[in-house]
Parts: structure tokens; sequence; C-alpha cells
């Protein structure tokens, strides 16, 4: 149990997929002009990661891995640099059933997450979410753990950046750093901030 | 065929008038990781460019054939060929690198720049222009990550391509590297710099004032 909350805690906020890997960044500097939106969009990638990690995971286990094909009487196949691809396209039939799903049984959560969700097809901070447990061999319970928590860390940066920016709206800035420029430079500073956590040791 | 001129537009254009870092937040995603080292970087900015560059040109020559609404799924998959090919020969020829750049490789897939630059131009014109436009935007992209790798490697330990430039005091020299520069939030100080300077000499991208 203690290993799993120390994953997730690393995740939230040692290893922060925006501020420490730059993942996603494209939405995460066109979608946080209001706090309410962001925090729209942090849910819904909390809800992707937290489904594509584990499934990634199990993808990886049972087709992609060197032997993984074992079961179906492939024991030395390795399909591994196809990964890419399947991961590509599984995140983004994921998004597309969710989005089905949402619509049909649950229509508020779909009024309020739909319009973020195909963003997300394309957002950096899922795959590379999925890329990483690849990367360090996540079990199933550690995927779940670790997207659930990358999503939850992801979720808090664009909401704080967020709720910065609307705070600048009345901030007299140079012109030059108007927008953009200042957007990156208080990025940066919520990182710095967040690099505090790596002391932390669990 | 476009004119001369038209065909400079589409080359030069992306570098410093409309530079899809610094005007239009594509593609910053995935690259900023790799810019603590100028060797990493450059090997980014090439993978980059072959990706950018083959995948605007292919999808230009079949952008007839493709159903509109099967085109996101099209071009994905030609990206992610191409990075495949990427990624393997990284692993080929240049194992390290491909250790240290890690997953930011397979990242170059949901780069924005790529996607952006199929949906924006090469489903429109055909693959000469295309050709140029890919080129463009990758030089673009290539200016402002090189520009971030050289002052993070040199402020940050004193070396250029992993050549010991400004002799650190640890090993008996006079500079004092800048920590900072090494650790990731620095990327986001200096990119926002270089949007500063950028429009500091193009008043005209500066934005509107919110109300």
């Amino acid at each position: 149990m203690e290993h799993y909350l120390s994953m997730f805690v690393r995740a939230v906020f040692i290893e922060n997929l925006a501020l420490s890997f730059f993942l996603g960044m494209c939405t995460f500097l066109a979608v946080s002009k209001k706090v309410t939106t962001a925090l729209g969009l942090g849910i819904a990638v909390i809800v992707v990661l937290g489904l594509a990690v584990p499934l990634g995971n199990l993808v990886n286990t049972y087709v992609l891995a060197p032997g993984a094909l074992a079961w179906a009487g492939f024991p030395d196949a390795d399909l591994s640099f196809l990964r890419f691809l399947t991961f590509i396209g599984v995140i983004a039939a994921l998004v597309q059933i969710l989005e089905m799903t949402l619509d049909k049984y649950l229509p508020a959560l779909y009024n309020a997450l739909g319009i973020f969700l195909p963003l997300i097809t394309v957002n950096c901070a899922i795959f590379g979410g999925v890329l990483f447990m690849v990367e360090r061999d996540y079990n199933f319970t550690e995927s779940i753990v670790y997207g659930v928590g990358s999503g939850v860390g992801w979720a808090l940066a664009i909401t704080l950046l967020a709720a910065v920016r609307e705070k600048l709206k009345y901030a007299d800035i140079p012109d030059g750093l108007r927008g953009l420029g200042i957007t990156f430079i208080s990025t940066g500073l919520i990182g710095l901030g967040f690099m505090s956590f790596s002391g932390v040791s669990l | 065929m476009a004119s001369t001129k038209e065909m400079k537009q589409t080359l030069f254009g992306p570098i410093f008038a409309n530079n899809p870092i610094a005007l239009q937040i594509l593609g910053v995603c995935s690259a900023l990781a790799v810019t603590a080292k100028m060797e990493n970087t450059l090997v980014m900015c090439i993978a980059l460019t072959f990706v950018l560059v083959l995948s605007n040109v292919s999808i230009s020559i079949i952008r007839n054939h493709i159903p509109s609404s099967v085109r996101i799924i099209v071009q994905m998959t030609i990206i992610a060929s191409l990075v495949i090919v990427v990624d393997q020969l990284l692993k080929a020829f240049a194992y390290d690198i491909a250790q240290e750049l890690s997953v930011f490789v397979g990242l170059i897939i949901t780069n924005c720049i790529v996607m952006g630059r199929a949906e924006a131009f090469a489903m429109k014109e055909g693959p000469g222009m295309s050709f140029l436009d890919g080129l463009g935007n990758a030089l673009g992209y290539s200016v402002v990550l090189l520009t971030v790798g050289f002052f993070r490697e040199l402020f940050g330990s004193g070396s250029l391509f992993g050549y010991q430039i400004l002799p650190l005091i640890t090993e008996g020299g006079w500079y004092t590297p800048v920590g900072l520069l090494v650790l990731p939030p620095s990327a986001f100080f200096i990119i926002g710099g270089f949007i500063w300077v950028l429009r500091i000499f193009r008043p005209e991208q500066v934005e509107a004032k919110e109300s």
C-alpha cells in the first residue's frame, strides 16, 4: 500500500507531466485562460489517463512485448516496434468510445467534458503517460495508480496556471511579453515551485 | 507551380515572421525536455525535420484520395509510421542518444506542428509547396529549440556539444555554472525571453490588451 501511495505522490508532484516533462503543452497553454474551462479539461485528462494507461499496459503485456503472444502460440514474436502505432490507435479509439458512452448515458457530464475530449486524442500528456508506463515496466496495478496520479498532477498544474493568468489580466506587462511570453514565464515559475517537492523522500 | 516569391515566403516565413512555437504555440510539448544538451537537441531537430517534411509530402500526394471523415486517422497512421522508422534508426545507429531521448522521439507523433501542418497546409496544397512548408516549419522549430539548447548547455554546464567552452570552477577554471539552467523550468524562461526579443523587432506580433 505504501508503495502505491508513494508512487501516486511522486506522479502528482515530483514527476509532474506538465511541469517537469513539458507534456501536453499545446493544450496547456491554449486552454488555460479561465479556471472553469481549465478544470473541465483537467478532469477529462484524469479520466482518459486513468483509463488509457492501464489499457495500454494490458495491450503491451498480452500483445506487444517480446514473447507476449505466447498465449496465442507465437512465443518468439516481438511486436514492440509497433508500439507507437498501436498506442495511438488505442487512445483514439478509447476517447471515441468514451465520448459515445458519455453522450448516451451521462448527458450532463458529456455537456461539461464533451468539447474537451477530441482535443485529448492528440494530447501529448496521454501518449507520454502511456510511453512512460512501458518504459518503467509498471505492472497492472501500478499503471492504474500512475495513470490517475499523473492525470491529477496535470489537472492541478493547468488549474493553477489558469488562476495565475486570471490575475495577470490586471497586471501591467511590457508589450512584447503580453500574452504568450508572460504565460511561459509564469509556467516556469510554477514549475520551480513544484521542483521543491523533489526533496520529499517517500 | 507557384512563383518564386511565394515559395520563398513558404520556406522562410515560418522561421521568424510566423514561427510555429513563438506565435502559434504549436509543438512545444514534447521537445523542451531534451534541450539540456545541444547534441540531443540537434538529433531531435533532425528527427522532427525528417518526419515533418516526409509526412507533409506524402499526405499532400494522397490528399485527394482521403475521405474527410477519416482524415485524422490517415494522417496519424502516416506520421506514426514515419516516427517508427526514425525511432528504429536511432536505436540502431545512435543507441546512447536514443536512450537519453527516451519517450520524446515517440512523442513526435503527438507533436502539434506535424498534425497542424498536415491539416492546415498539406491537405490543400501540392507536394512541392508542402515540402517547402514542412521544411520551413521544421527550421522555425529548430531555431527556437537550438537557441534554448545553446543557452542551457553553455551557461548550465559550460560546454557546447559536450566540449568544455567555459572552464568550470570545480575543475580549476573560473566559471561557476548556473544550476538553474539544467533544471526543466529554465526552458520556459528562455522561450519567454525569446518571444520577447522577437516581438521587440516585430511589433506587429504583440498581442492586443485584454479588456
